[in-house]
């Protein structure tokens, strides 16, 4: 039912139109390590974006740091020099409880006072714990209690839903 | 005992007191963090809020500016807020007895204490008396362990020769008086290095060495040959109580690494100094100041491994309370 090329094109379609609507000229796209920069770099090259496209790791920004600590691969993120003033687009694979994209929006936040920023996602799955939309989607998914859903890459982009044992 | 106190019911780092009892996985856990942080430096934001709300109380009751400044520049990189406890001018010089003092710092919410302590065993004692929730690290106590200056200097080894297996490592000088050669030895060992030699005057080195897992020589000459890091002590004047040399030119006419003497060991060899630098003392400063010199790196490297290093300290385990140890 998930075909990533369709995803893909329904991504790409509702991200032009949002870019043209809202009359973005030189806007600037971040990819979330890791699934979310593999989807980036594929609408990266799509949309011809001109400026480079931005890595974000948003593991030192993440709430349940207490709880699981420190991921020891971390990779650096790169953000251009100039964040304030930009438009940016943010991608992501997955947008599930938002937590993700919290963590992210912080950290870009540090950065500087962007003009705005779209969020655009392959796929949003129910389950969402923080008051955050994606703006671009290439499906919205209602999954069963247990049920997981996880994106292979980057060659070739799999999508995998998984069933999780139930807890004891 | 000793072992058991570093880490929590799950293994992981709770207090950092020691490489002694700690295994080559956790080393190599402690070095993996702190490359993630070591590219922190070069950003443009380097604060991360991974300890946002934690109070860290760097407590030396010994002077530092290389160590302390380097603890409490992670700190703040972590988003911690920092407390400097000058002892000096404290209530210990009134009298107060260390457990008192950190009863009293414990009544004030610290998350972590950042232990330097002339006694050996200080950090131990106060980790073995504080609260559950508080962490301790140690930044050197006596002459027994300086573990945060070992993890950045196998940290630093890393960078440059990445297999500790096929590394030939000498570390020269007062190794008597050094703490920091007594943690280098055990994380050498325990991350698996081919060979540890010490090279020293038969005064400057502790009875029956040989047993740290090291080979000895008292020949700076013959004892650099194969070398590949070069680690060199600094002369504890402070410590040297009784004549243990005949005078600091003598000492460096015989134990101070000079350019021609660094030619002995291997022609990539490493030159590595904790600081503070006694040039023209044990070192040479063209050879402190030379290519193949990384003590300046070394520096730079103590804020990462640092940072790693509370970070991991400070995580709680899953479903548990931080502060009371109850699942909750």
């Amino acid at each position: 039912m998930l075909e990533i090329p369709e995803l893909l094109n329904n991504l790409e379609a509702e991200l032009k139109q949002l870019i043209d609507q809202r009359q973005l000229l030189n806007p600037l796209m971040l990819g979330i390590r890791t699934g979310g920069v593999w989807i980036a770099e594929q609408m990266h090259t799509r949309l011809a974006i001109s400026e480079p496209l931005g890595l974000l790791d948003i593991s030192f920004y993440r709430d349940d740091f207490s709880q699981i600590g420190v991921n020891p691969k971390v990779k650096p993120s790169h953000l251009p020099a100039h964040i304030e003033g930009r438009d940016i687009i943010l991608i992501d694979d997955v947008f599930y409880t938002g937590r993700t994209i919290r963590a992210a929006l912080n950290e870009i936040f540090d950065y500087g006072r962007p003009n705005q920023v779209i969020l655009g996602v392959l796929i949003e799955r129910d389950g969402r714990q923080i008051p955050l939309n994606p703006d671009c989607v290439g499906a919205r998914i209602i999954l069963n209690t247990g049920q997981r859903i996880k994106l292979t890459g980057p060659e070739p982009l799999t999508i995998h839903l998984e069933t999780l044992a139930k807890e004891a | 005992m000793t072992n058991n106190l570093q880490l929590n019911a799950e293994g992981k780092l709770k207090h950092f007191l020691s490489i002694e009892g700690l295994s080559k996985s956790l080393l190599i856990e402690i070095l993996d963090t702190a490359e993630s942080f070591a590219s922190m430096s070069e950003q443009q934001v380097k604060k991360v809020p991974l300890l946002r709300g934690k109070t860290i109380v760097n407590l030396f009751f010994e002077n530092s500016t290389r160590t302390r400044t380097t603890f409490e520049l992670a700190a703040t990189r972590l988003s911690a807020d920092v407390i400097n406890m000058n002892i000096a001018t404290s209530a210990t010089s009134k009298g107060e007895s260390l457990l008192d003092t950190i009863r009293n710092l414990e009544a004030m919410f610290v998350d972590m204490f950042v232990v330097r302590h002339a006694l050996s065993g200080a950090a131990h004692f106060i980790a073995q008396q504080t609260a559950p929730h508080i962490s301790v690290i140690n930044a050197g106590d006596g002459q027994h362990a300086h573990p945060t200056q070992a993890m950045l200097d196998m940290f630093t080894i890393r960078q440059l020769k990445p297999d500790f297996s096929s590394l030939r490592v000498a570390i020269i000088g007062d190794i008597l008086h050094s703490r920091v050669a007594r943690s280098e030895i055990q994380a050498l060992n325990t991350l698996g290095a081919a060979e540890v030699r010490v090279i020293a005057p038969k005064t400057l080195l502790p009875a029956h060495v040989e047993s740290l897992g090291v080979s000895v020589s008292h020949n700076l000459t013959a004892g650099l040959k194969d070398i590949d890091v070069v680690m060199m002590l600094r002369l504890q004047k402070e410590r040297m109580s009784s004549a243990l040399l005949p005078s600091e030119s003598e000492y460096f006419k015989c134990f101070g690494l000079t350019e021609e003497k660094l030619k002995i060991a291997k022609p990539d060899a490493i030159v590595m100094h904790p600081g503070p630098i006694n040039r023209g003392v044990e070192i040479d400063s063209k050879v402190a100041n030379g290519p193949q010199s990384v003590i300046l790196k070394q520096v730079s490297n103590g804020i990462a491994v640092r940072m790693a290093i509370m970070a991991m300290a400070m995580q709680t385990a899953p479903g548990k309370s931080p502060v009371t140890g109850a699942v909750q």
